[in-house]
């Protein structure tokens, strides 16, 4: 198959760029080999979702220049989501630039390292080079993995070492309010052995439209008997086209919660993938989705299991209205060797109108004889019993849908460990669903 | 005072006529109850006079002191004063208790004149401790994974909540130990008064032991064909319909003209 392979950069505009953010050269040369990589490597092939139209690779500008603000001085929809008075730990990007950094000293004395990507690219480069797109993500794995490494222009990095428990959630605002931005951040997160972590974070558009890339690439990496609770609300602007990986490898009796809201306008492409390597690790993945408009999204979970008692659940639960078109597919894959495992998923979706087109494909690929799995999927409308039985208690049937909606939402909503974020999370729902 | 008129009631479900002229007049400050064979069409003229969408009224009225309730929607049905105690009630995943409550309750008042919190949560915190319930079922999903028993321990606590002005009660006490349906029993009579009127429905003699009716209806074959005073039902419980269908002249073959529908 041939494609048109121009890329939006060169290898010598790549080297220039890093030279600016003075990085060093083993992440200058490992830009430059992933720009030429770009050129040749597939496209990743999202299941029953067909992107060769779709622009993954044009953007107006690669980074733009945000001013700062103080703290007091953030916009009021970013100043919701955080309880100023009590985080103690946050960064705030806006676009591209690093916009607030807060750190408790507590979690400084330590050993906690929290900072923007490419600050953590200079000054922690032992750390960053052994698990940048190494062992959760490759850089070769296709054309997106390879131009995000390329191309990485923003991000934070969060290592929690051995045997630190972070009580209070860790935040991370990431604000797009500049039409022209591209938005090419990684975040990675290295939970050390038993160390555990709340990282929740916002992807947040101000503006109505965007006109860059929003290619975003999220590892967490969770050592023997870590923990990692990760939160995200995602909702970014119509014009992205939005391609988001997050994927998480799991050592020996490790645990991660995902509580994921993916409320983006834009088209989107979103790969959350769990690899469970250790024996006795686990991962409960919750995503809730509501698509509108003429959106078009595809939303792939999965759970990958190596190690033995090994247990993975996937719950996804989207609604979709208007004229979008989205497709969810579960995935609970065990391979051989991990006996004793246990992959459970749940998939509905919930059509709210005719012209919409939703897809629950629930997949399970099992290569071991010793395990359990199950999986329950459902497309459909609100239940008209539903309906009926809330009305006969006087509550009027566009209200009764919103319940059921919110109540159909509500297992990522209850899961996020932040006031502000749950409430602007319920806020975004109510709005999508209300248009 | 309140009243609550069938006239000429006929209902087809899926284009069969199940209801074939009920006619039933029930005040403010009175009990009835319904009972019959499983069958006969009892949870339909439940579900006729709530609106439920499968049911169809080809001919008669409902009316409330004058209001045609046929032309309401279920939810105005619910506003103008009923309320139905379904013998299977929905589960609502991710909708605490409280909140349906509190949302039910506000919808009745309108908008700017709703329920305050404090005073809700106290209403709510004595209504479930006079109904012997779990406080922690408040903030339960409604109904998900309650038990028969608690289902309808919780219909019971919505019309107190509520306190509607015509609660239809059906099949209330199928399923119930004897502590239960006395708690069921100990939340109707509560209500009970010149502001409540109270249609039960019911196979079984036993819930009336613990709820006297003023009225006993007995239905057959799509009708009302006997009425009478809480001693009609202690003659049924102990010598059952047959000797109404003699009287009536009713066939035995044709008693059951309905599965019971949810």
């Amino acid at each position: 198959m041939s494609i048109e392979t121009k890329l939006a950069f060169s290898a010598s505009e790549v080297r220039s760029f890093s030279e600016s953010n003075n990085e060093p050269k083993w992440f200058a040369d490992l830009r430059a080999a992933a720009i030429e990589k770009a050129a040749e490597l597939p496209m990743p092939k999202p299941d029953k979702t067909n992107i060769e139209k779709w622009d993954f690779i044009n953007f107006p500008k690669h980074t733009v220049k945000s001013d700062l603000f103080a703290i007091e001085e953030l916009p009021e929809e970013v100043k919701e989501l955080i309880d100023i008075d009590y985080q103690e730990n946050l960064y705030i990007q806006r676009n591209n630039t690093p916009a607030v950094l807060k750190l408790s000293e507590e979690l400084k004395a330590q050993g906690v390292i929290f900072t923007d990507f490419l600050t953590a690219v200079r000054e922690h480069g032992d750390l960053v080079q052994k698990y940048f797109m190494t062992t959760a993500v490759k850089s070769d794995e296709h054309r997106l993995a390879a131009y995000h490494a390329a191309l990485v222009n923003g991000g934070v990095f969060l290592y929690i070492p051995k045997n630190v428990v972070i009580e209070k959630p860790i935040q991370v605002v990431f604000l797009h309010d500049d039409e022209e931005a591209s938005l090419f951040n990684h975040v990675l997160i290295v939970a050390d052995q038993n160390s555990s972590v709340t990282y929740v974070e916002n992807y947040l558009s101000t503006v109505e439209t965007a006109k860059g890339q929003a290619n975003l690439i999220e590892e967490v990496i969770a050592l023997d008997n870590a923990q990692v609770t990760f939160g995200a609300v995602d909702v970014l602007a119509k014009g992205f086209t939005t391609y988001v990986n997050r994927r998480a490898h799991l050592n020996r009796d490790a645990k991660i919660n995902w509580a994921l809201g993916l409320m983006n306008n834009s088209n989107t492409i979103s790969e959350n993938i769990t690899h469970l390597v250790g024996d006795g690790s686990s991962a409960d993945t919750k995503t809730v989705v509501v698509a509108t408009g003429e959106q078009k999204q595809n939303f792939t979970t999965e759970v990958r299991h190596w190690g033995k008692n090994s247990e993975g659940f996937i719950l996804t639960h989207g609604v979709v209205k208007d004229a979008a078109q989205t497709i969810f597919n579960g995935i609970g894959k065990i391979e051989h060797g991990a006996s004793k495992s246990n992959a459970q998923q749940e998939s509905r979706v919930l059509m709210l109108s005719g012209k919409a087109r939703g897809d629950a494909n629930p997949i399970l690929l099992i290569d071991e004889n010793d395990v359990m799995a199950g999986h329950a999927a459902s497309v459909g409308r609100v239940d008209p019993t539903q309906l009926y039985y809330m009305m006969s208690r006087g509550i009027s049937k566009e209200e009764a849908e919103r319940l059921i909606i919110h109540g159909f939402l509500a297992p990522v909503v209850n899961s996020l460990p932040i006031e502000g974020v749950k409430k602007q999370l319920t806020k975004v729902i109510e709005g999508k669903v209300r248009k | 005072m309140s009243t609550l008129v069938i006239k000429d009631l006929h209902v087809a479900i899926e284009g069969k006529e199940i209801l074939k002229g009920v006619n039933l007049t029930i005040n403010t400050n009175e009990v009835h109850a319904i009972m019959g064979p499983n069958g006969t069409g009892k949870s339909t003229l439940a579900a006729a006079i709530m609106g439920h969408p499968k049911y169809e009224v080809i001919q008669g009225t409902i009316e409330i002191d004058g209001q045609n309730v046929l032309e309401m929607e279920v939810d105005e049905r619910a506003k103008a004063g009923l309320f139905l105690a379904m013998q299977y009630p929905s589960e609502i995943s991710g909708v605490t208790n409280a909140d349906f409550i509190r949302s039910a309750i506000n919808a009745r008042r309108g908008e700017g004149n709703e329920i305050s919190i404090m005073q809700f949560i106290r209403e709510l915190d004595k209504t479930m401790e006079f109904l012997e319930m779990d406080s922690e079922m408040a903030q339960r999903y409604l109904n998900e994974g309650f038990s028969g028993g608690e289902k309808k321990r919780n219909e019971i606590l919505q019309m107190m909540m509520l306190k509607p002005t015509f609660a239809i009660l059906d099949e209330i006490d199928s399923g119930l130990d004897i502590d239960a349906l006395k708690v069921v029993a100990k939340g109707v009579n509560a209500m009970r008064g010149e502001n409540f009127g109270c249609l039960l429905i019911t196979h079984y003699q036993r819930l009336l032991n613990y709820i006297t009716p003023d009225y006993v209806h007995v239905m057959m074959q799509g009708r009302v064909v006997k009425s009478g005073g809480p001693e009609l039902a202690k003659k049924l419980e102990a010598e059952g319909y047959e000797w109404i269908k003699k009287e009536l002249g009713i066939e035995n073959t044709d008693a059951v003209i309905e599965k019971e529908e949810v």
